[in-house]
């Protein structure tokens, strides 16, 4: 036994031990939240089956069986059920019904002993609505402007067509509303910014009349426009309520859903393999590419991609050279002392400091403090509404730079200390002086480590949730912070972030059962983001590092 | 300071038809408290090979250093006395450092390429000077790549990675990037120390034409190398100079007991 200890095995099985466990560790997150990410998007089988009530009625119910548990009989006398029979366990199935506008909640638990004659009809029908969530029951009858325009088989294929019309509608619509009026809104916006400019200047009145006459005429022009803008509106939201389709719900009741209402619909029951694939990825493709619906526990989350996106690499362009040049000068240019220890103590304990502290900060200094001067200084036309005194895109970026500088500086003091000194002897005995030596020879040849805190920096600041929920993330931001009216990209805005979603979805949903599967799924493009983000920067530190190989090393 | 007195005596160390390229004066050097030089005097000639030779941490790479002022960058060092380089103190507050040591070029023991191509390498000390003219550095770069031995090895691939070069050829590209802004004068710290035989016979070579045009100053641990390559050679040992005298003379016939037990290999 003493022999065995001393060859050092122990050793080597404590350590693939401690591997093992992160590696399980790591593979359960990630399998969990895949599992349960991805299976939301398969279309699932319409059970219908017959519903006993404890009244002895029997109903009718439409549903997607969304899983089952055993519950002991103890539990459910408990919470006041009779049971007829004498079994220990009952298994109990959680339906998604759908049809909140007619039941009220669309999820709801059963007992085995309730539910009998399970089918599966051929001719359910899955619509995805754009309000009211899901509705679940059996296509009648298509009607154009009151007129029956297909029923039966045709019914199928005359549906999917009038609903990729509306769709395209629906595109139209939106492409007005956010586009063209709201650039007509920002000119509007604009004009009256101007002349509240120029009343607070004192300028004299002929300006201000001047303005105030060629404003009238611009104002004049663009509700001309807008007034345009919004007939075509009409028509448009007029064209998506031609067709109506005529459904029944599985007890029986009719109903009238506008195609304009309709995102998409489709028979999961008659479906093949290929067509759940299909739908699969097209699920998948409009979850990453839609924006949300129903207080975010449906539709998509690509405003929350993009927002992540937005601010890490915004977070990035300004975490980059700031990191870079503080640990230039305390490397390089600082002289060694205790001041310069104190410094570096610092730097590296602000690595340590719980992030939402960094939310507070960010909140009563950047945004309060700085934005509102910035405000007072630039913008001082539009107070008492703040442009930059609010929450937003910038802070949020910038309170997380600063979350990520000691991340930065350590790596690349590290990487420049790293450097050999003969290529700095080298480069000086050439006649450089130092700050030549430094800006051609030893910052490039420390890119890699520089990467090294820069992959390090994004791995934390995506995942980061804390301090935005003060800086500037939000619920459901109306726009995107990158869009074609100048500048661009409109850094005082607020946005979406997927770590928030992630939150907000699992935490302060309005419909639990509706939003589980969601939450897994956010996770799941969370982490998915993250590990791009990160190995395409490994990948760029790799291509640094074959440039700079040296032997040395 | 009888010993030194016979050293400096011109005709017998036969500097008397030389012209004197580097001049130490009293030159002392301090590491904080402690003397690392001790009251050097000394006379390099011009466009001759002067080999300092000595046991390690004798102080020869250190008094190199001075000569293009190298051990500025220590911060605890201290310097005393005076070189004159033509007849100016390159200690003199006036003297721009960096301007120096454009004219005393200096290769190091372990060949130290930089992180950029061949062509870029050699280009550097030129770009530094603020030459654009493609044609100037592409003639520079051919000719101080001829002058160091390594043209044709190296003239399909100008364009390629430095550190892809075997380690004679990094030495031999060093020299390259110290000829290529013509200094006068060329300090070689132990070049052939970290090389294999052929590419140590390669930049003894190398030595032996540059000296034509460069005055050189090489430290080595190579007692053999001393005697082939230099025309003058400087024993120091424990921060003195012993004995400073052709080389001919003093592998023959040095005039101090210590050279020779040094030379002959009975310390050190």
């Amino acid at each position: 036994m003493k022999a065995w200890f001393r060859t050092g095995t122990p050793w080597i099985w404590l350590n693939a031990g401690a591997i093992a466990l992160s590696l399980v560790m790591v593979l359960g997150v990630l399998g969990l939240i895949t599992v349960q990410g991805a299976s939301h998007f398969w279309p699932a089988d319409l059970q219908q089956v017959k519903l006993t009530k404890a009244d002895g009625s029997t109903q009718m119910i439409l549903a997607e069986l969304v899983r089952t548990e055993e519950v002991s009989a103890t539990v459910l006398k408990d919470s006041g059920i009779k049971l007829e029979t004498q079994a220990e366990f009952y298994q109990r199935h959680l339906l998604k019904m759908g049809n909140r506008d007619l039941y009220g909640r669309d999820f709801s638990w059963f007992l085995q002993p309730q539910l009998s004659d399970w089918s599966q009809p051929e001719n359910a029908i899955v619509i995805e609505r754009r309000e009211w969530g899901n509705f679940y029951g059996f296509p009648l009858r298509l009607l154009q402007e009151g007129q029956v325009v297909a029923e039966g088989d045709k019914l199928l294929t005359e549906l999917q067509q009038r609903i990729a019309r509306a769709n395209e509608i629906y595109q139209q619509i939106a492409l007005i509303e956010k586009g063209d009026i709201g650039r007509i809104n920002k000119k509007l916006e604009a004009l009256r910014l101007t002349e509240r400019k120029l009343q607070l200047a004192q300028a004299d009145a002929a300006t201000l009349q001047a303005h105030k006459a060629e404003a009238l005429t611009e104002k004049a022009a663009l509700d001309a426009e807008y007034a345009a803008l919004q007939q075509q509106l009409e028509q448009l939201y007029a064209a998506t309520k031609r067709d109506v389709l005529l459904v029944q719900s599985a007890e029986g009741k009719e109903l009238e859903i506008s195609l304009g209402n309709i995102v998409h619909a489709h028979f999961p029951n008659a479906m093949s393999t290929t067509d759940k694939l299909q739908h699969y990825v097209a699920a998948i493709w409009n979850f990453l590419s839609d924006e949300p619906r129903e207080a975010n526990t449906e539709g998509g989350i690509f405003p929350a991609i993009f927002g992540t996106v937005t601010m890490v690499i915004l977070m990035s362009i300004i975490v980059t050279p700031f990191g870079v040049l503080a640990a230039i000068y305390l490397r390089e240019y600082a002289k060694d002392g205790p001041l310069l220890r104190v410094i570096r103590i610092s730097v590296y304990n602000l690595a340590g400091v719980p992030s939402i502290v960094y939310g507070v900060f960010g909140l009563g200094f950047f945004v309060y403090i700085m934005g509102g001067s910035i405000d007072a200084l630039f913008y001082p036309e539009s107070l008492p509404s703040p442009t930059f005194g609010t929450p937003g895109l910038f802070w949020a970026s910038l309170t997380l730079a600063l979350l990520t500088l000691p991340v930065v500086i350590v790596s690349t003091e590290e990487g420049l200390s790293r450097i050999p000194s003969t290529i700095r002897m080298g480069s000086l005995a050439l006649g450089a002086t130092k700050s030549e030596t430094l800006w051609k020879v030893v910052v490039p040849l420390a890119t890699p480590a520089m990467m090294t805190g820069l992959i390090l920096a994004i791995a934390r600041a995506a995942g980061e949730v804390a301090p935005l929920m003060l800086v500037g993330v939000v619920k459901l931001a109306p726009t995107l912070p990158v869009d074609g009216n100048f500048p661009f990209v409109h850094l005082d805005q607020k946005i979406m972030h997927l770590g928030f979603h992630v939150y907000d979805v699992g935490f302060q949903s309005p419909n639990v059962e509706a939003s589980r599967p969601l939450l897994y799924a956010t996770a799941l493009v969370l982490v998915i983001l993250i590990m791009v983000l990160n190995l395409a920067a490994i990948q760029l530190r790799n291509r640094l590092r074959e440039k700079y190989r040296s032997e040395s090393d | 300071m009888t010993q030194q007195q016979t050293i400096l005596n011109d005709a017998e160390l036969n500097l008397a038809d030389e012209k004197i390229k580097l001049e130490v004066n009293d030159l002392r050097l301090y590491y904080g408290d402690s003397l690392a030089l001790k009251n050097i005097n000394l006379r390099i000639p011009e466009k001759r090979v002067t080999a300092f030779i000595g046991p390690s941490g004798c102080g020869k790479s250190t008094l190199l250093r001075c000569f293009n002022r190298m051990n500025d960058l220590v911060d605890i060092c201290r310097i005393e006395g005076k070189i004159l380089m033509d007849g100016q103190n390159i200690y003199d507050k006036k003297v721009d450092v960096a301007e120096l040591r454009r004219q005393v070029g200096m290769v190091f023991q372990k060949p130290n390429p930089f992180p950029k191509t061949i062509y870029e390498n050699v280009a550097y000390g030129l770009r530094l000077q603020g030459v654009k003219d493609r044609r100037v550095l592409d003639e520079v770069v051919e000719n101080s790549l001829k002058g160091a031995a390594l043209w044709n090895e190296v003239k399909d691939r100008l364009h390629d990675n430095a550190f892809g070069l075997s380690g004679g050829q990094q030495q031999r590209l060093v020299i390259a990037r110290a000829i290529a802004i013509e200094p006068e004068v060329l300090l070689l710290d132990e070049p052939a120390s970290a090389l294999d035989p052929i590419s140590t016979l390669k930049i003894e070579e190398l030595i032996y034409e540059l000296k034509d045009k460069y005055t050189i100053v090489i430290v080595t641990h190579n007692m053999q190398q001393a005697a082939r390559v230099s025309d003058y050679t400087a024993f120091m040992y424990m921060g003195d100079l012993i004995e400073f005298d052709a080389t001919n003379k003093m592998f023959t016939n040095p005039s101090q007991q210590q050279t020779e037990d040094y030379i002959t290999g009975r310390f050190g």
